[in-house]
């Protein structure tokens, strides 16, 4: 092999797995990705049943319900909606009625969702990033009574 | 009085710092040994000075001294002396000074290897690392100050973030800084190579042990966090795909490409460039790893405050390594003597593919990484990129890299031949198709990824042993000779083997995960749940009170289709001071597979949410991980590195222990 052979091999083999893997970024982002929203979003952008989606607010206060083998159905709420969520397996330990939560699943139709996986806050200074920005936008936001340590 | 000596040792590092930065630099330019000397005593009074800091801090906090904001917020009287200890880098203050201390030790292991590696390269490594030190101390100084005082003190401590009480805190966190840190003095190195605008095979040797002790670390403080999620998080899961993850897998995907792509300059003087490119890299995703996760961009349980001053200044200070050093690098890199190029069926071939796919598929994670936070900050639209885009785009360019893997291990270095080489491990395939095979028929009708997962694992590990068996034993070797002949193999070789054949355990572990059975029910005293031939009886829920929590034990029995294999608990427990509740998963280890217990809500009337899980080999992920490490380990402890070729009479036995 020549030198220009060998160089031609080397770029035409890097060539070929950058473009294998630039083919499956592109496709995966399409595929894969779970969009963000809240229950407002939902009316508002009209997302069609079969989605799957990322669902985050408050657990409305009282509207857990536990059935057998931990089926559990609860509320997630903003300031404007509310869905139903249902979901089969074991909540988080800071699962609580009025706090946040993000539940990943897919949406049944306008106002039922059923998730398959759900976490809460991960310490109890913070609430979900997410769940915050959106109480904030929407003019909810209190600030978490026993927030951070002031210290900090 | 301690804790101001500790913050004002830690000025005086800031100062020392910039004295090792200049004048080391300095002196090499100005060609004065005597300048360029300085850098090893300063980097040793840095060190010191970081040391005493840390140590006061660690009084502090050894002593409850409420006095001080960090330990008030992160500490209790009542917690047990180890997370006492271990809490010192259990926050986000404590951590970044952790952070300094390993940099600064590195800084002094390679001041102290004055034999081994010549004055000038020393001096300008010196100067980066000082380079270094100087923007994370003002970092630390200037926005997350530890010894801050808190007036008026108050009487008790606001406890450790219950997740992190766990011997996990005393291992991970270390174990995973001296891999971040320790890829610094690779990227020092490289730097003092462009601004000295030579290198050659003698730097690949100087730089190949820090790199290899560095990524040793890193795969030992990764395998570490991934069994501390999976024992503390109760999801039974080990890998998340979480960005936090992702940040320690991206610069060890690109560390383990610099170790490979290393030994192809040492032994054959070519890919200068790339490497060096890769050496800045790997700091960089090392770097950048360090902002993802402490600035609070991220939400995980790793990032302990939010503050937008923090970031913005972490952020800055990754421009101003990142940027320059990639500036640095398109404005020096042309200047360096390229190495020749190689014939693509040869070893060096076979690790310029290996590197090509390690870079590629590093990529594809920092874009699954960063694509959500620039979306963000472009469109407003939140979205989650989880483990269906990773395994979608990780998996395809990981897969091909490992079937070729004992190919490129057993090719001729210079000129290979393909054929030859792929007869060489007929016995590997063969012997690896045949278990695939095996497997498919006796699980007939189970999920098809095992089998094959497996098969490709036992592949690798055959393929690896592979290369001592061919290197010592031919037909007719009587089997005292081959054992010798195997036993004098260099140990770099022994390494490398280790190294593959740990993967290969790994991967073995990983896809057996398939096979893997759960089961849901929530259940009373006397009653069970079943999880395929696995079952667990609750026998009884009880509380129990310890010093800083209280919790609510529920004792199981385990069985295996009907036979009592023993028994086991899994604990609520609701730490007193932050009145968090947490959930500690009850785990039985079954040959190398596990049964895994864990619990959801106790209810009033005694009912009991549980989850069973039987997951089998699992453990072969952690022990895999551990096999390479000691690989790594035994590669470090080749002739070749450990005596310098320069000053072989003289090398200090400190020189000798490059990762330490």
């Amino acid at each position: 092999m020549t030198r220009k052979q060998r160089r031609l091999t080397l770029i035409g083999f890097a060539g070929a797995i950058l473009a294998i893997a630039l083919g499956l970024v592109l496709y995966a982002m399409n595929d894969t990705i779970v969009f963000f929203n809240s229950p407002a979003d939902i009316q508002a952008k009209n997302v069609p049943p079969g989605t799957r989606i990322r669902l985050g607010g408050l657990v409305k206060e009282g509207s857990i319900q536990r059935g057998d083998d931990q089926q559990i159905t609860f509320e997630v709420m903003d300031a404007q909606s509310e869905i139903r969520v249902h979901y089969q397996g074991l909540l988080p330990d800071l699962f609580r009625e009025g706090q946040g939560v993000v539940a990943e699943g897919v949406l049944e139709s306008a106002t039922v969702f059923r998730a398959d996986s759900v976490l809460a806050k991960h310490d109890e200074n913070y609430m979900p990033r997410e769940v915050a920005d959106t109480l904030k936008k929407q003019g909810h936001w209190q600030g978490e009574a026993n927030a951070a340590p002031k210290t900090q | 009085m301690f804790v101001e000596a500790g913050h004002f040792a830690l000025a005086l590092a800031l100062g020392l710092s910039l004295i090792q930065f200049v004048v080391p630099l300095w002196g090499a330019r100005a060609n004065d040994p005597v300048l360029m000397s300085v850098g090893r005593a300063t980097s040793l009074a840095v060190f010191v000075c970081i040391a005493f800091s840390f140590l006061a801090l660690t009084v502090a906090y050894v002593t409850s001294d409420f006095s001080v904001v960090n330990v008030v917020a992160n500490s209790h009287s009542a917690k047990p002396l180890i997370y006492k200890i271990s809490g010192v880098w259990g926050n986000h203050e404590g951590s970044m000074l952790l952070w300094v201390l390993i940099l600064a030790l590195f800084g002094a292991v390679v001041a102290l290897a004055r034999n081994s590696i010549p004055l000038r390269l020393q001096a300008n490594t010196l100067a980066m690392q000082g380079a270094i030190t100087i923007a994370f101390l003002l970092f630390i100084l200037l926005t997350s100050n530890p010894f801050t005082r808190s007036v008026p003190a108050p009487a008790e401590g606001q406890d450790l973030n219950p997740l992190l009480q766990d011997p996990g805190l005393a291992i991970h966190p270390p174990l995973l800084y001296i891999g971040y840190v320790g890829f610094s003095v690779s990227f020092a190195f490289a730097i003092a190579a462009l601004i000295d605008g030579r290198i050659d095979a003698v730097w690949a040797r100087i730089v190949r042990p820090w790199t290899l002790g560095a990524w040793a670390f890193l795969t030992l403080g990764i395998a570490m966090g991934s069994y501390w999620a999976y024992y503390e998080l109760g999801w039974g899961g080990w890998w998340f795909w979480d960005p936090v993850e992702n940040a320690s897998l991206m610069p060890w995907l690109a560390g383990t490409a610099l170790l490979h792509s290393t030994v192809v300059m040492e032994k054959r003087d070519a890919l200068k460039v790339w490497t060096i490119l890769l050496a800045i890299l790997t700091f960089s995703l090392s770097l950048l790893g360090t902002f993802l996760v402490r600035s609070g961009v991220l939400t995980s349980v790793h990032s302990f405050a939010v503050d937008p001053e923090r970031g913005t200044f972490i952020l800055g200070i990754l421009i101003l390594i990142i940027g320059g050093s990639l500036a640095l690098f398109a404005w020096r890199a042309p200047l360096l003597k390229q190495g020749g190029l190689f014939a693509p069926v040869s070893r060096e071939g076979a690790l310029v593919v290996n590197n090509l796919f390690l870079a590629t598929a590093c990529a594809t994670v920092l874009i699954g990484t960063l694509y959500p936070l620039a979306l963000e900050v472009l469109t407003g639209e939140k979205i989650s990129v989880g483990a269906p885009f990773f395994n979608f785009t990780f998996l395809p360019l990981i897969v091909p890299l490992l079937l070729l893997l004992p190919l490129g291990q057993t090719l001729a270095w210079k000129r290979g031949n393909f054929l030859g080489t792929a007869q060489r491990l007929y016995a590997v395939f063969g012997v690896s198709l045949i278990a695939t095979m095996a497997l498919f028929a006796f699980e007939y009708g189970g999920p098809v990824a095992a089998p094959l997962g497996i098969g490709l694992g036992v592949y690798l590990v055959l393929g690896s042993l592979n290369e001592i068996v061919t290197r010592s034993w031919s037909r007719g070797t009587p089997l005292s000779v081959a054992w010798r002949r195997a036993a004098n193999l260099p140990r770099s070789t022994w390494g490398a083997v280790l190294a593959h054949a740990g993967v290969g355990l790994t991967v073995i572990g990983i896809a057996a995960t398939a096979w893997g059975v759960e089961g849901l029910a929530t259940i009373r005293s006397g009653e069970r749940v079943k999880a395929g031939d696995y079952e667990a009886r609750l026998e009884r829920v009880m509380p129990r009170i310890e010093a800083n929590y209280r919790e609510d034990v529920a004792v199981f029995t385990i069985f295996r289709q009907g036979q009592e294999l023993g028994s086991l608990e899994s604990m609520k427990r609701l730490y007193v001071t932050r009145g968090m509740p947490t959930t500690e998963a009850g785990i039985m280890t079954v040959g190398l597979g596990q049964v895994y217990v864990s619990l959801g809500e106790v209810a009033a009337d005694g009912s009991v949410g549980v989850r069973l899980y039987y997951k089998p080999l699992v453990l072969l992920i952690w022990i895999g991980a551990l096999v390479m490490a000691l690989g790594g380990g035994v590669s470090l402890m080749d002739r070749r590195l450990r005596i310098g070729a320069p000053a072989r009479a003289k090398m200090a036995p400190s020189a000798a222990v490059p990762a330490e």
